[in-house]
């Protein structure tokens, strides 16, 4: 019943999508606002019908109507309820229909909030936001049903499907297979959503641009409007990537943070050309320069945010075969194709009135270095795309499969990371329009010298590895030039209008929330690469088995085995819990308790790592195997990670960046289009 | 040049091996430390999950497959032997990255080969953007206004235009 209600109301939504799209096109053709009201509303109606067939989904999670395939593949009864109403992004349905009622949700706030005043932009904008709803909900309704059901039928296997087979009767299951143990970690269960908020987010900006193209309004206003839905796109997608990282870091039990695997470069790929993005359009909201490049960007954005969706949750870019099997992954791509070969199109069609309005008159130039920006952002992403997409292309051609692992991704970004990094120290100091070399020398010289400070005090601690070297200078260089940028900014008010050096600063970020919101993200940028280069560089490891009270050390540390126990759990866990004790040059620093979780219901296992977090460094310990039933030796595998806090903390302080830049303007937007009115009014003429 | 190649890796074989012996030799006699079949383990990739390092694998298949890795060790193998072997046995998948022959070559040529390309196209801009008219010859001619010196007005003038 309650199947049929969720199912139902995603066959109306797909309908009303329809409708909505041929109204919208219909009503501005014909210049028929009637039309494009009932547009509107149908846009609106997706979000309440999305909705009741979500909530359909979570009452059958949290009911247990194991009947159902989905939720018996993701829930069982020893989950908590929590558990079972996150489990609805657990699985591949049920993600497609979380990120549908995520897109509704945010195509109706859009539509619902500035009518009036974008009511040229909106009806395409409704034509995208209700196509790719479209697109999703064919995929759910068609291919991936989280409405499935089991019936037994009097020969062979169980049948899934949503309508009972001949002579099939319901098969009505006790418990469920139960959810993935990795993914009941609270990382896992935040970091989805924030993906996907993420993701669909950018969409918004990508609908604002096509409406752009469509209707002829080529000038930044488009930019204008979405900005805001931009930088919360991104700052969704940051979080994603953040909390994946750390979930990785805590679960995975393999003492890193992130390791290159094809579904988190998914993640990463639309984040990369957003970011890109974020730094190109201020050239054309400053200078009228870049608009192709700007809309190229959006568009890439957009299709890596399809790709991204498609590859975290299917797995089918594994193999051809598997490609080939899967009903999804070819539509994907066709949607994929015809999506950027239509936005594509619109582009060409409208390139020559989206020229540029100003010339790129120095080398030097804020406006320069931005494009220099773009250009690693983008090579990134092309190494990024080409490593998850080359052992496809080698089964195909070859018939071989190959791996492309960490240190290809490693080699082939390290430079561009650095180069982004170098760029970061000197491009806020590079004016708009008018920069020399002479100027900006004037301008860095002081944290230039600052920079060889830290330089000697690396080499005074004794580093000599020539990349931490580099590493460092590089952070050392981009923090005092952000902190210069603060600090001039702030003097200057404060001389000006004789405000306390702290009032100045707070007024002066209050004044230019996105500017120093950026300069905030960067100090974030800085720390998170003092903890990678940390971890990346001097992580030391060792593995060992020792019995209990003997020792295994590792550098000037060493831990003791002291004891074991075993025990089940009443969520259905069995639970192996060591507990060592932790020296460093033979003083006690403490316990640790790494674990090992076995789930019996999904026959997996979790190694939880025991950590020790200081600034200083993560002392990381894994329990790997030991004595059955005596448990008189273990072996353990131990992690020294210098400097990884400094990741965590940077990524609080990038996110409180982009807080900033990103909080509302009392009012501003509107006053900001309305001040380019007339700019608009005489391109127009 | 052809000869050197051939002969740069027989050295490089040779030097391996050596150091492979040296290795195995630095444990207990006849049994491999952890540490030195996870150095190996983590440069290769479980032949069945998809990409998991083998030294962090936590199915049964991993776990015998390292102990494979002590077993070579043990005999004396040295750590590109090693990896050989696995290649040889489950094919190159299980390597980290592809070994740079045929159409492999192409994982390592492209990116490299879009950047350069994004480079030259980013040189040709800034080159017709940098070709200054013949008004702007003009303008240049007049005294600028001194720049960046006056840090000040500059500020405030980007913070006009938001």
């Amino acid at each position: 019943m309650v199947a049929n209600l969720g199912y139902g109301a995603l066959v109306i939504t797909f309908l009303v999508s329809l409708y909505g799209i041929f109204a919208a096109i219909y009503g501005v053709r014909k210049n028929a606002p009637a039309w494009v009201d009932s547009a509107r509303n149908a846009m609106l109606l997706t979000f309440p019908l999305v909705s009741l067939s979500a909530l359909s989904i979570i009452y059958l999670l949290v009911n247990g109507h194991y009947e159902v395939e989905f939720v018996a593949s993701v829930t069982s009864n020893s989950m908590p309820t929590y558990l079972k109403i996150t489990a609805l992004w657990g699985g591949q349905a049920g993600s497609l229909v979380f990120w549908t009622w995520l897109m509704s949700a945010f195509a109706s706030a859009v539509t619902l909030r500035k009518w009036d005043r974008d009511r040229e932009f909106l009806p395409w904008v409704i034509v995208v936001s209700l196509v790719t709803l479209g697109f999703f909900l064919i995929m759910i309704l068609f291919f991936e049903n989280p409405f499935a059901r089991i019936w037994s039928v009097p020969l062979g296997n169980p049948v899934v499907s949503l309508f009972p087979p001949a002579g099939g009767q319901l098969l009505v299951q006790s418990d469920g297979r139960g959810l993935n143990p990795l993914l009941r970690h609270p990382g896992m269960i935040i970091h989805p959503p924030m993906l996907y908020l993420g993701f669909v987010s950018f969409v918004i900006p990508f609908a604002f641009a096509i409406a752009a193209l469509v209707t002829g309004r080529t000038d930044d206003r488009w930019i204008r409007l979405t900005r805001r839905w931009t930088l919360v796109a991104w700052l969704f997608l940051s979080l994603g990537l953040l909390l994946g990282g750390r979930w990785a870091y805590d679960v995975l039990g393999w003492g890193g943070y992130w390791g290159w695997d094809p579904v988190e470069i998914a993640a990463f790929m639309p984040w990369l050309t957003g970011t890109a993005f974020l730094h190109s359009v201020m050239i054309q909201e400053k200078r009228g320069m870049l608009k192709h490049w700007n809309m190229v960007l959006v568009i890439l954005t957009y299709d890596l945010v399809i790709f991204g969706t498609f590859l975290t949750r299917s797995g089918v870019l594994s193999s051809v075969h598997a490609f080939a099997q899967s009903a999804i992954g070819p539509l994907f791509f066709a949607f994929i194709g015809l999506t950027f070969l239509t936005s594509v199109s619109l582009l060409l069609y409208r390139w020559n009135s989206l020229k540029s309005e100003a010339q790129m008159t120095s080398l030097f130039s804020r406006e320069a270095l931005f494009l220099l920006n773009n250009l690693l952002f983008i090579g990134i992403l092309v190494v990024c795309f080409w490593g998850v997409i080359f052992p496809l292309i080698s089964e195909l051609v070859t018939g071989q499969k190959v791996t492309v692992g960490p240190p290809f991704y490693e080699r082939a970004t390290a430079p561009l990371f650095a180069g982004l990094l170098l760029l970061m120290g000197v491009a806020p100091l590079a004016a708009w329009r008018h920069s020399t070399a002479k100027t900006l020398g004037r301008a860095i010289w002081k944290p230039f010298i600052a920079s060889l400070v830290v330089v000697a005090l690396v080499l005074f601690a004794g580093i000599r590895q020539p990349a931490a070297i580099l590493g460092f200078w590089l952070c050392a260089f981009v923090a005092f030039v952000t902190l210069y940028e603060f600090w001039r900014g702030a003097v200057a008010r404060h001389r000006k209008s004789g405000e306390s050096l702290p009032l100045a600063l707070w007024r002066l970020i209050g004044r230019n929330r996105r500017r120093y919101g950026g300069y905030t993200i960067h100090l974030g940028v800085v720390l998170m690469a003092i903890g990678i280069i940390g971890i990346e560089l001097f992580q030391t490891q060792t593995q060992g088995t020792i019995s209990q009270g003997e020792q295994l050390k590792i550098g000037d540390y060493a831990i003791r085995y002291d004891e074991l126990a075993t025990f089940d759990t009443p969520d259905g866990r069995n639970v192996a819990r060591a507990v060592v004790s932790v020296f460093k040059n033979g003083e006690h620093l403490g316990e640790l308790h790494p674990r090992r979780d076995y789930y019996y219901e999904s026959q997996q296992q979790m190694t939880i790592p025991g950590v020790r977090s200081t600034w200083e460094n993560d002392f990381y310990v894994l329990l790997v195997d030991w004595e059955p039933v005596t448990a008189s030796g273990a072996t353990f595998k131990v992690f020294n990670n210098p400097l990884v806090n400094w990741l965590w903390l940077g990524g609080i302080v990038f996110i409180l960046g982009t807080l900033i830049a990103a909080w509302p303007d009392r009012d501003s937007e509107p006053m900001a289009v309305q001040s380019r009115q007339p700019g608009y009014a005489s391109a127009k003429a | 040049m052809k000869k050197t190649i051939p002969a740069l890796l027989v050295f490089l074989a040779l030097a391996l091996m050596t150091a492979g012996a040296v290795l195995a030799q630095s444990g207990n006699p006849g049994e491999p430390t952890d540490d030195q079949v996870n150095t190996i383990a983590k440069q290769l990739y479980c032949p069945v999950c998809e990409n998991i390092p083998l030294d962090v694998c936590g199915t049964q298949a991993c776990a015998q497959w390292r102990d494979l890795i002590r077993e070579k060790l043990g005999q004396g193998w040295s750590e590109a032997q090693i990896k050989q072997y696995f290649a040889t046995q489950y094919g190159d998948r299980v390597l980290a990255t592809p070994p740079a022959r045929g159409l492999n070559w192409l994982v390592y040529i492209v990116p490299p080969m879009a950047i350069l390309a994004g480079i030259y196209i980013l040189y040709r801009a800034f080159q017709s953007w940098k070709r200054p008219s013949a008004e702007e010859d003009v303008k240049a001619a007049e005294p600028v206004p001194p720049p960046a010196d006056d840090y000040v007005l500059r500020l405030e003038e980007e913070l006009k235009k938001r």
